[in-house]
């Protein structure tokens, strides 16, 4: 689960880490009222949206009066951002930040992410703030400075020390970026985060470590924990179609093409829109229906592939484990019933009871077409389509 | 022959008493020498009844005593399943199967951790398949595990795989071609977890009855890349490879928590392209893995 930039730097504050003052705004007014509750003579003024990239694509701008922060607020609130991580339609926004503005002497860059092959946490920092990581990552890679922390012992001293020295942070401010390092690590621990990233860390002209930006993300297995981080939850930040999967306990992803899938497992779902592809479609979707896909959960399904208008055609994969195949037939019939299925739809069954499965389907007089293998459903659906 | 278990290993059954517990625990009964297999129950609450004519025992350790079991298979919710596989662990176990799915990512880091602080002090290493997988089957023998049993055939092919259905596909593509199967290992789709496929491989390359295998893996994380270097130098068995995920999108979780592409180097083309440099017939359609491997016999 992705949150705002400012309710990350809400969560940073509550650890103890240092950020700009800022308000979130969800009006012109608001906005012009927050700068001046926030007083001084220069503000940020930030769009929220769960993406990266908001500043390259003019969510962000700098006012030197209350009336510039009246222009930048009206001009960036109800815009259709567009970043590299938004996608060409971009994304609305809907609220702003209005923060103090910073004196940037350095921009740093630190993160806490979950190391599959240490099984530990990685703290990163590089002294290449304010860029694009994976760019810094790729082109200079020795300006990235990792360390691995143990969760049974944390971000030690001497840790926190290799970071700052190897992001050349000045002395006079090495302890408040140590500091600021093990309370990023807290942070991400407590949090169930699975990325915790503020991009700039910067130093200030007195010398201080503030985050200027916070970026994170939060293990959707740990929600049920942390009813504060759930509360953040923005629902017009999220895919509408999954929002309303995930109420039947589906998992499911729109992508690009015209083809809807139907599957059983994430494995056997992905290695069915990759067979789609193979034999020259694109998949319209991604949806694991589970290990216990009754009638309900497959009619939904059908009623949440069909929304997609590209969809074209839906394949349908199952593998009748302890699930069976003509329970599933059976579901699949009165799903395409009840929707009044008018798109070509190929089914393929392997597995339990699979005879009685494809019986079910030839008898329901609906033109289902049959097919044995994966390879052989997906030329049968391409087909269909074209 | 087969890896990890037989028909003469003695299983504990961790959530035996829950709804998914209860249903897996009778097919796995049922299935070929489970009857003489699944010989303990835990459930703290419950100890000193029977369910399906195996004993219940409130810890695991009891449960170990009293029975000789060396293997258990957990199906606790996800809230307490870490601390079920460190009881495991606690109770110097050779292996603990961990079917759950949804467990925090935290709560793995810490009783990984955990085992491998023990292990580091001397003590006893107890091997962890999973979380979030379908367990493990050794044809004809015994199942561990949530896959359908009719599905396989005792053979020489040996199977691993992230993915639960996708190893079932594999399999009965394997079975009905006539090729039965050594072991079939699901090690689950979870970022942190135990046993890996380079672990799986060694294993299998060790084992006098697996003449070949089939590896699937998926996007996200580096284990097929590591499993893959390791096979070039030492696996003297041949081997068909399979990814999932070729169209599956940057940022995005595909199902499993663990298939999410993070840099660049863990996508499906590229973890192909490093299993094809190391030696393995790939393939980018997963209806032939078994004609493939057929094939290279």
């Amino acid at each position: 689960m992705k949150i705002h930039e400012y309710q990350g730097k809400e969560i940073l504050r509550k650890f103890g880490v240092a950020t700009p003052r800022g308000i979130p705004c969800f009006s012109v007014d608001e906005a012009v009222k927050a700068a001046q509750e926030l007083g001084g003579n220069i503000w940020v003024v930030k769009a929220q949206i769960h993406a990266g990239g908001r500043g390259k694509g003019g969510g962000v701008k700098l006012a030197k009066s209350l009336d510039e922060v009246r222009a930048h607020a009206s001009s960036i609130l109800g815009m259709q951002l567009k970043t590299h991580q938004t996608g060409p339609e971009g994304q609305k926004v809907r609220r702003l930040l209005i923060e103090d503005g910073a004196d940037i002497k350095k921009e740093y860059y630190v993160a806490a992410l979950t190391d599959r092959a240490t099984q530990k946490v990685a703290m990163m920092a590089s002294s290449e703030g304010g860029m694009d990581i994976e760019e810094v990552a790729h082109k200079t890679p020795e300006k990235i400075i990792k360390v691995f922390v143990d969760p049974l012992v944390g971000l030690t001293d001497a840790q926190a020390k290799e970071l700052a020295d190897g992001i050349g942070v000045p002395a006079a401010s090495q302890a408040q970026a140590i500091d600021t390092f093990k309370k990023l690590y807290t942070c991400y621990m407590e949090t169930d985060a699975s990325l915790a990233e503020i991009n700039p860390l910067i130093l200030e002209g007195n010398g201080n470590i503030k985050a200027l930006d916070a970026k994170f993300n939060f293990d959707s297995n740990a929600l049920y924990r942390q009813p504060e981080i759930v509360a953040y939850r923005d629902l017009d930040e999220e895919d509408a179609d999954e929002i309303e999967a995930s109420k039947f306990d589906l998992a499911y992803i729109s992508l690009d093409g015209n083809i809807g899938c139907l599957v059983n497992g994430a494995g056997l779902a992905m290695a069915t829109m990759d067979t789609i592809k193979l034999f020259g479609a694109e998949p319209a979707n991604f949806l694991d229906v589970g290990g216990g896909a009754t009638t309900e959960k497959v009619t939904e399904a059908f009623k949440i592939m069909l929304k997609n208008t590209k969809v074209k055609g839906i394949l349908v994969n199952i593998f009748g484990g302890i699930m069976k195949c003509d329970t599933i037939a059976a579901g699949v019939v009165s799903a395409a019933r009840e929707v009044h299925l008018s798109v070509p739809l190929v089914v393929r069954m392997k597995g339990t009871n699979e005879d009685l499965g494809k019986k079910i389907l030839a008898e329901s007089g609906l033109p289902i077409i049959a097919a044995d293998t994966m390879a052989e459903a997906a030329t049968k659906i391409v087909a269909a389509v074209k | 022959m087969s890896i990890l278990i037989n028909k003469d290993t003695k299983i504990i059954t961790q959530g035996i008493t829950g709804k998914t517990g209860q249903f897996h625990t009778e097919k796995c009964i049922e299935y070929a020498n489970g009857k003489n297999c699944f010989v303990a129950g835990v459930n703290p609450k419950k100890a000193g009844e029977n369910i399906f004519d195996v004993p219940i025992f409130a810890t695991v350790k009891e449960a170990k005593a009293q029975t000789g079991a060396t293997v258990s298979v957990i199906y606790v919710p996800p809230a307490g399943a870490a601390d079920a596989i460190w009881e495991a662990c606690e109770a110097d176990l050779d292996l603990a199967i961990c079917i759950t799915e949804g467990i925090p990512v935290r709560d793995m880091l810490v009783v990984r951790n955990k085992m491998k602080q023990k292990e580091a002090a001397g003590g006893k290493k107890t091997l962890l398949l999973g979380p979030n997988c379908p367990g493990l089957i050794t044809p004809d023998e015994v199942k561990i595990g949530i896959m359908p049993g009719h599905i396989h055939k005792k053979g020489r092919i040996g199977v691993v795989s992230r993915s639960g259905t996708l190893t079932y596909e594999a399999v009965a593509q394997l079975t009905e071609i006539g090729l039965g199967q050594s072991s079939a290992v699901g090690i689950g789709g979870d970022p942190i977890n135990g046993l890996k496929h380079i672990d799986v491989m060694r294993m299998f390359n060790d084992d006098p009855d697996t003449d070949a295998v089939i590896m699937i893996g998926e996007i996200g994380g580096p284990d097929e890349a590591d499993a893959a270097r390791w096979c070039k130098e030492n696996m003297k068995k041949p081997i068909v490879g399979f990814i999932a995920g070729v169209t599956a999108p940057a940022g995005k979780r595909m199902g499993h928590a663990g298939a999410l592409i993070s840099g660049g180097a863990d996508t499906a083309d590229a973890k192909l392209a490093i299993m094809e440099e190391c030696g393995f017939k790939i393939t980018r359609d997963p209806s032939v893995m078994g004609k493939l491997l057929k094939a290279m016999l």
